[in-house]
């Protein structure tokens, strides 16, 4: 299956836009943009993940099975925490 | 199928365990193996990210308040020295599947020179946060008259980067037995599961990192 077609520059352009996303996110901590600046570093760190899942881990070029387990991760935890949550905030 | 299992009896190649009909399968097998084990692990630390969630939404201000006391400058250098070192990881396994044996061993010896390069820091800030007194229990000191709750945020802050350092470590472990494989030239064009597998761990603790750098250092503006 790992037949992955990237070459090393290839590799190299994602790291370099993983470095971008790193410094535009330490750049917006100076922004003042209210409760906008979380969301824009989870925005980010988002981005980030999904470019290591995709190309580093090989995402990209895995078996669909792969893709059903790692969905599995992010549900799962999705799960956890907006269950627990709606106990929690729904209390007096 | 037949044709394979018999060619496997002939032939009895010794890269292919015998449970396995060919080496693609094998390949496979031994990927789902380690992405199962990452759904876990991505388990183990939901439980963290969820009392991070529970109390930050109790807390908002507290937790904005604490996270200017982070060391934004080493969290930034350790987040790039983490990237690179996921980047120097994948050139491992690029090389380990062209069976370039030296170039496999180095770039596996860059990215250990790296995590260890977090590790360091990640221990100087731990340093740092023992001398201002923010290490909750009895020594804990700050001015604010949300002490208490400040505690709160820095034991989650020690709970996540540290569960997060002891992967590292043990990452660091596999890494080490996976330099020796190479450069005891155990690794082919046909046979590199064990580098791309390791692989999988390392990326995953980058990612686990990726998402903690904000939630601990990036929390409103400066």
């Amino acid at each position: 299956m790992e037949h992955e077609p990237m070459t090393k520059f290839a590799y190299f352009k994602i790291y370099l836009l993983l470095m971008a996303l790193l410094a535009l996110t330490v750049g917006a901590v100076y922004v003042n943009l209210g409760p906008w600046n979380s969301l824009v570093a989870m925005a980010i760190a988002i981005a980030k993940a999904l470019l290591v899942f995709l190309f580093f881990m090989h995402a990209r070029y895995s078996a669909r099975l792969i893709w059903i387990y790692a969905a599995l991760a992010v549900i799962w935890i999705a799960q956890l925490i907006a269950g627990v949550l709606a106990d929690v905030t729904m209390r007096g | 199928m037949t044709t394979h299992r018999d060619q496997k009896f002939l032939m009895s190649n010794p890269e292919l365990s015998h449970q396995f009909e060919t080496l693609d399968q094998q390949a496979e097998a031994s990927s789902l193996g380690m992405w199962v084990f990452l759904v876990t692990e991505a388990l183990f630390f939901g439980g963290l990210f969820l009392l991070y969630t529970i109390y930050r939404l109790k807390f908002p201000e507290i937790f904005m308040e604490c996270s200017k006391l982070m060391d934004l400058r080493l969290g930034a250098i350790n987040t790039g020295i983490l990237l690179t070192s996921s980047l120097t990881m994948v050139f491992a396994v690029h090389s380990s599947e062209k069976a370039e044996k030296n170039s496999t061993v180095i770039w596996i010896l860059v990215t250990m020179l790296l995590g260890i390069a977090f590790l360091s820091i990640k221990g100087f800030e731990y340093h740092q946060k023992v001398t201002e007194h923010l290490v909750p229990g009895p020594t804990f000191q700050l001015d604010s008259m949300h002490y208490r709750e400040a505690q709160i945020f820095f034991s989650l802050y020690f709970a996540m980067t540290g569960l997060h350092a002891l992967h590292m470590i043990v990452g660091l472990g596999v890494l080490a037995v996976i330099a020796a494989m190479a450069s005891a030239g155990r690794f082919t064009r046909t046979y590199s599961n064990p580098v791309h597998i390791v692989g999988l761990y390392w990326h995953f603790i980058d990612i686990i990192w990726i998402f903690l750098f904000p939630l601990l250092y990036l929390i409103g503006n400066r």
